[in-house]
């Protein structure tokens, strides 16, 4: 590990690293200087002791696996959340924010993944919304619009008409618009959460010059991101959380990608060991020569995805990889008949199948598990017996009710196996935490013992616990002989626990890799490059 | 205690059980039953009579709500299935055999649940609206209502007929034995059968039901079908009572009553879990109401204001939001205010 690593951060914020850089920094005050926060909820301890800083005219990128608190410490610092412990000074002042506005009147703006704008109002209203200047008490139209002109044009935005309605750019100039309502209230601390996720290359650097612009001009930018090129290209430091711990912070030109990975994942002992099972498996599969399960030959759907092949065998997970956006839950949808393809075929055991409902898909032994528990997957007013054995129920039809004793033999028994808390068959799903609501998510496609299960980011958003049992119940899975098509934003675990992986780019299914010794580096170059 | 309170049926109960007591209050011999040629009468049984096509077409208004639907047209199917029975006897050559009797129960029947297949259609396969299909329905249907008896009051003078609505067996009113079957026939099909979890599946979220692999379709088109079925026999039993069917004036404006019923019994309108009890709990405090307007004494004119407000209450007590501020207001008001002035 690099010499220069400063591990647990000194509470006084004087960092003993001889870089130019950082000594230059160290004549400045941090704008932002968060010491030993912590942050609670029922159940979990979201963030424990960190302690974050941000100097001006730096972008600093907060890096760590999805649950490792970064969108936690983010909403500490925007005053989203009130945090339970620890110290904010913002510009030398501490600083209690308990609402949003609290933050952004101490000069901390904040632009969201999904832009948080009114699309039916022009670009101008966004930009000056709720501090519009006036004059004799009605809205001077006149200033609101040379306002707007210049603001538009330090972020080089000048082609855009400031009378124009919001919804009618992209995405991307919808959120450089959001930026410059920041750049309007003359915000010192900007803080970008996943702007990138839904643009382009080309919208990529555009909004990235316009960061760096920003950045010069002594704004203090905190970037939050997905992917490692984007950190490595933009970032000057980076902070790393694990399990809402601090792990360190560090010069982004001193950490290798393949550190800042190990930071992030950190050594996780029990699931390195059932790569081996993994591999086991895979070759029981080869020397099988088995026929697969599922043939996807050049499935599409207009204006959804194209040129899917993809082969899924039994006993098998495929993992499928590709950044977010790029078309991976709408694969799976097509996969489970949730949407109608109208290009290539399917096969199930050899049969060629046409998928007209997602009920086609599970009377021929398909289950599906959404990305979006919430508005895909719970039933949330009723109990976790209903929702457990809602699938089972359904393919039984209304009229053959599954028996009371049944359903709590069974019920009982996923609760046991799967550890689900607490483990009351009558509780109402929606007072579950996010873990053990996706396990009974699991569990009600588990009744059903499908062939192949596919499962679309199902540790998002859940603690590491949950998240580990999850991994490792895939794994038991497909030691049973169960086929799984295994979707995640995280690299990491794609590669941990897939013997395959189908890479997906730009809604089009680009390759197809044997899992043996990929890193996460030869992954991404696909995704980069699009190469075999 | 608390947790007696946390039940959802608790504040519909104790609402029915104060307006009782306000009556029995007023009016000593109120909840006092008597025996009279074998008849059961009472105060209480007129109002579980009155309220018996009130309950009826709530009970089918409950599955119809609990699927996030809303059934607007239950009132022109009672009239069409009045209009229909009597016209059939009118026109019979034995306008007075039992038989004549039965054959127009069937008739009524049927064309309730026509009518509901005709609505579950536009909502389940079509993918109209429910407020806007059955709407469709409210309004033509009192016109086939209309046509079907000419534009007449069609009066029919037949014993069988009459004793749906106004006969008695086993000392009870008939009407009250035929909403029991019902309400048994409703419990027995939704909570029997996994029903009446599936109509809640797709009414709390239709998506994920679907990607569950429910087939919503067919579970929508039952609710409408039994939602007409229970507003036919509330038609048979209305024409019956008064033995002549009016186009335009039966059932005119149940599908509020049973609305009401419905969420004061506490199913929510979003759709969702639903209490057949407590439907008719709810059906059972609009009923009472009315008669303790009368044993109040209130003037016809302030009636329906009266009815507004205790309407008003039982909703208020049983919203969330409401009994929030409520509980909040009790132990710590005076800090809370100021408080709030210091802020």
């Amino acid at each position: 590990m690099a010499a220069h690593v400063v591990q647990n951060l000194p509470r006084a914020a004087t960092a003993r690293i001889n870089t130019e850089k950082i000594s230059r920094m160290n004549e400045l005050a941090p704008v932002v200087e968060m010491t030993g926060i912590a942050i609670g909820f029922p159940g979990v301890k979201a963030l424990d002791d960190v302690s974050f800083r941000l100097f001006p005219g730096e972008v600093h990128a907060l890096m760590g696996e999805n649950g490792a608190g970064k969108s936690t410490l983010i909403k500490a610092l925007t005053g989203v959340y009130t945090i339970d412990s620890g110290r904010i000074t913002v510009l030398g002042q501490q600083k209690n924010f308990s609402t949003p506005a609290e933050s952004q009147a101490a000069g901390v703006s904040t632009v969201y993944q999904e832009v948080n704008l009114c699309p039916n109002l022009t670009v101008e209203e966004n930009v000056l919304l709720g501090r519009e200047p006036r004059r004799r008490g009605s809205i001077d139209w006149r200033s609101v619009r040379t306002r707007t002109r210049e603001v538009l044009a330090q972020l080089h935005l000048e082609h855009v008409d400031p009378g124009s309605l919001l919804s009618e750019h992209s995405i991307a100039v919808q959120q450089l618009i959001a930026i410059a309502r920041s750049v309007e209230v003359n915000a010192k601390v900007l803080v970008l959460d996943e702007p990138t996720s839904s643009l382009d290359a080309d919208e990529v650097n555009q909004l990235f010059r316009v960061i760096r612009d920003l950045r010069d001009r002594g704004v203090a930018i905190l970037f939050v991101s997905h992917f490692l090129e984007q950190v490595y290209e933009l970032s000057d430091r980076m902070t790393v959380l694990r399990n809402g711990k601090l792990v360190g912070e560090y010069m982004t030109r001193e950490l290798s990608r393949m550190n800042l990975i190990s930071k992030m994942i950190g050594k996780d002992l029990e699931v390195l060991e059932e790569l081996d099972q993994a591999s086991a498996r895979s070759q029981a599969r080869l020397a099988a020569g088995a026929q697969p399960f599922m043939q996807a030959e050049g499935l599409g759907r207009k204006g959804s995805v194209s040129g899917v092949n993809l082969s899924i065998y039994p006993g098998e997970v495929v993992g499928l990889a590709g950044l977010l956006g790029a078309g991976r839950t709408e694969t799976a949808r097509l996969l489970f008949g949730a949407d109608k393809s109208d290009e290539g075929s399917i096969k199930v055991k050899g049969q060629p199948l046409k998928l007209r409902s997602p009920r086609t898909a599970i009377d021929h032994g398909i289950g599906f598990c959404s990305e979006d528990r919430k508005e895909e997957g719970l039933i949330g007013d009723l109990t976790v017996r209903d929702n457990l054995v809602l699938a089972m129920q359904a393919t039984k039809g209304w009229a053959r009710r599954i028996p009371r004793r049944v359903q709590d033999e069974l019920v009982a028994e996923f609760i046991e196996t799967l550890d689900i808390r607490p483990a009351n068959p009558d509780a109402l799903i929606r007072n579950l935490s996010g873990g053990n609501q996706q396990k009974v998510l699991l569990a009600r496609w588990m009744v059903t013992s499908p062939d192949l299960l596919i499962l679309d980011e199902p540790t998002r958003g859940i603690d590491i616990g949950a998240k580990t049992q999850i991994q490792k119940l895939v794994n038991r899975l497909a030691s049973e002989g169960m086929s799984i098509l295994f979707i995640s934003s995280e690299l990491e675990e794609v590669l941990r626990l897939s013997d395959r992986i189908a890479i997906i780019k730009d809604r089009a299914m680009v390759a197809e890799i044997s899992n043996d010794d990929v890193s996460v580096e030869d992954v991404l170059t696909v995704i980069a490059g699009g190469a075999q | 205690m608390k947790s007696v309170l946390k039940n959802r049926l608790a504040w519909p109960v104790i609402a029915l059980v104060a307006l009782l007591a306000v009556n029995q209050i007023f009016r000593g011999d109120f909840l006092s039953l008597r025996m009279q040629d074998g008849h059961l009468y009472g105060s209480i049984i007129d109002i579980m009579r009155n309220g018996a096509p009130t309950i009826l077409i709530a009970l089918g208004m409950t599955l119809v709500i609990a699927s996030r639907g809303i059934d607007l047209s239950v009132g022109a199917v009672v009239a069409i299935a009045g209009a229909a029975s009597c016209a059939y006897i009118a026109a019979s050559p034995e306008p007075a055999s039992p038989a004549t009797a039965a054959v127009a129960v069937v008739i009524a029947v049927v064309a309730g649940l026509v009518l509901g297949v005709w609505n579950g259609f536009l909502v389940s396969t079509i993918g109209v609206q429910p407020i806007i299909a059955t709407l469709v329905l409210m309004t033509a249907g009192r016109g086939i209502a209309q046509l079907i008896t000419d534009g007449q009051i069609v009066s029919v003078t037949n014993d069988s007929y009459k004793a749906i609505g106004a006969g008695y067996l086993f000392t009870l009113p008939i009407s009250i034995l035929i909403t029991a079957v019902v309400f048994i026939l409703a419990a027995v099909l939704t909570r029997r059968t996994a029903l009446g979890t599936l109509i809640e599946a797709v009414g709390i979220n239709p998506v994920a039901s679907r990607l569950a692999g429910l087939r919503a379709r067919n579970i929508i088109w039952i609710v409408y079908i039994f939602s007409a079925f229970c507003a036919a026999i509330a038609g048979l039993m209305i024409s019956s009572n008064v033995t002549a069917a009016d186009a335009n004036n039966a059932g005119l404006y149940i599908e509020m009553d049973a609305i009401l019923a419905v969420v004061i019994g506490g199913t929510s309108l979003a759709g969702g879990r639903y209490s057949l009890v407590g439907t008719v709990v709810g059906a059972f405090i609009i009923q009472t109401l009315t008669t303790t307007v009368y044993t109040l004494g209130i003037p016809p004119e302030v009636t329906l204001v009266f009815k507004a407000l205790v309407v008003l209450t039982v909703c208020l007590l049983q919203a969330p939001k409401a009994r929030n501020l409520l509980r909040n207001l009790k132990p710590a008001s005076p800090l809370r205010t100021k408080e709030k002035v210091a802020v």
